[in-house]
């Protein structure tokens, strides 16, 4: 990951920073011993009960995006926003701050909004996860894609899918919002064109007609 | 974000057991909003991260005749749209709206929301929760504080404690419930958190192998409470101040007050001051003045944040008011 970049330098990079290796580790935590098993993932006993173990290598996964099943093995630090972009060719969802603030990542998880940068895809599954892929339906664009088309209501367009996830979610919540509950709703969506307007204007407009 | 390795434990004494004794080994995830960013940013590189999601007796709201208790798990969603909390203890459902975004709030946990780390830029950016340079001088004192602690900063922590649901729950005399190795133990919750003297020390009263498992709140206190916070954008951003007060009545004059101020000090800041200025006193604005200059009267602003003693000072004053004229909006 680029982010694990050596030439990366960081404060904390002391020379003792590599840490404990990880058997060491299972050796000082006590309580948990590693008991390996014949197949499938480790284990380690805890309070008396095995708990299976996951990574820190990949671990076979499987996923339900918007309604279809996709598999593939990932190690436990893969976010599903990565997971989305990378494994499953759904690049709608955009990695832009990487750090829950921004909203261009935004899925709905069990049909309510999340950031998909600050989930991991290990704790995605078996949940039905959603992504702007799936609004548009036989090459037709969802009444609210359209309403952002006829609102300029992008303008770089990279903070478009998230927004639009996240309207969604707003519209499903409240029909027929208050412009305050627009301004509140899309709290967590940013853009740096200040598309504002033209996406208060696609609200207001299909709050009218009631999509 | 460096590679661990995952467990999900569904009860409370396997997850107490897979964590680790000392901190730096292993990590919790809830709601994994400030976790991840800190993993992601090296401030925190877990070796094990122990997902506590799968726990069932962490979840859950209930009230009670004895109160209301909220499980670890609640996301400030669940806090904000709860139909008792609402009713009942509407400031603190307030707060949780407040808290962020509507993603943030699906994700979020209660216990996470206490347990947060510091913004502290200095902290998030490396240099430790409380940072020094090569020759052993603080960074925070001379360098760029505007957002720092204007009280309780005589040591060596300057930044703040983050959360804005803490002091309203503070203001509702809110207790926390631990967990750990040796058993469970309850702390008010402002016992719960506390100011570092070294590196090695942690902003919380919790062991590296303790979880949060609740937050209880005793009954519908006969009580004036509000919330007010003050920040630069209306919604979603971090407060430059917070006031939470809980005023009970005899007649017209307050009986007793509990103050509290976040965003100025490295812990929930209470001011017994302010507290003693309203005590038996009747609710105005001349009161509440005093209150608030109370409130403020030790507060001693570093190089760049004297703005936040007017700012708190307004905080506490117009929380007051607000809990004068009925509370939560």
């Amino acid at each position: 990951m680029d982010d694990d970049d050596p030439n990366l330098k960081h404060p904390s990079d002391k020379q003792d920073n590599s840490g404990v290796s990880r058997r060491d580790f299972l050796k000082i935590s006590g309580i948990s011993v590693a008991v390996p098993l014949v197949a499938g993932p480790q284990a380690v006993m805890a309070a008396g009960q095995q708990v299976p173990v996951y990574g820190p290598g990949k671990v076979p996964m499987e996923f339900t995006i918007n309604g279809k099943v996709h598999k593939a093995s990932l190690e436990p630090r893969v976010t599903l926003l990565d997971a989305l972009r990378d494994q499953f060719e759904l690049t709608g969802a955009k990695r832009v701050c990487d750090r829950a603030e921004c909203g261009s990542c935004t899925v709905l998880v069990e049909n309510k909004p999340v950031y998909a940068c600050s989930v991991l895809a290990i704790e995605a599954q078996h949940k039905a996860i959603t992504t702007v892929e799936s609004l548009m339906q036989a090459g037709k664009l969802h009444p609210l894609q359209q309403a952002f088309v006829e609102n300029d209501a992008s303008q770089c367009g990279f903070c478009t899918p998230g927004f639009v996830v996240a309207c969604k979610s707003l519209l499903d919540k409240h029909p027929h919002p208050t412009p305050e509950d627009i301004r509140r709703g899309l709290s967590g969506n940013l853009c740096r064109c200040g598309t504002y307007a033209g996406i208060r204007q696609a609200m207001a407009q299909l709050s009218q007609k009631g999509a | 974000m460096r590679p661990f390795e995952y467990v999900s434990p569904t009860t409370k004494a396997q997850a107490v057991s897979l964590l680790g004794a000392s901190w730096g080994g292993t990590e919790i995830l809830a709601g994994g909003t400030d976790l991840l960013a800190l993993m992601k940013d090296d401030i925190v590189s877990p070796k094990r991260l122990v997902n506590i999601k799968n726990i069932r007796d962490l979840r859950g709201i209930s009230s009670s005749p004895q109160g209301l208790r909220m499980g670890a798990l609640t996301t400030l969603a669940d806090l904000a749209d709860d139909a008792g909390i609402k009713k009942n203890y509407p400031a603190l459902a307030e707060a949780a709206i407040e808290a962020a975004s509507p993603q943030i709030r699906n994700m979020a946990t209660l216990a996470g929301n206490l347990c947060q780390r510091p913004r502290c830029w200095y902290f998030r950016n490396g240099f430790g929760l409380l940072p020094k340079d090569e020759t052993g001088n603080e960074l925070v004192a001379d360098g760029d504080n505007r957002y720092h602690a204007i009280l309780g900063n005589e040591g060596p922590a300057k930044f703040v404690s983050p959360s804005t649901i803490v002091p309203v729950l503070i203001a509702y005399e809110a207790k926390i419930r631990l967990e750990g190795p040796k058993g469970k133990r309850e702390l008010p919750l402002e016992k719960f958190f506390v100011i570092p003297k070294s590196e090695n020390e942690r902003e919380h009263d919790l062991g590296p192998n303790e979880i949060v498992t609740e937050v209880v709140v005793p009954p519908v206190p006969n009580a004036k409470i509000a919330h007010y916070e003050i920040r630069q954008k209306d919604v979603f951003d971090w407060p430059l101040a917070v006031a939470a007060v809980a005023l009970k009545m005899q007649g017209s004059n307050v009986e007793s007050a509990r103050i509290v101020m976040g965003y100025v000090a490295p812990v929930p800041w209470m001011s017994p001051e302010a507290e003693q200025a309203l005590t038996a006193q009747p609710l105005d604005q001349e009161t509440a003045q005093k209150a608030a200059e109370a409130a403020v009267k030790d507060a001693k602003p570093l190089s760049h944040n004297e703005y936040k003693v007017q700012l708190a000072r307004v905080a506490v004053k117009r929380a007051i008011l607000k809990a004068a004229s009925g509370g939560a909006a």
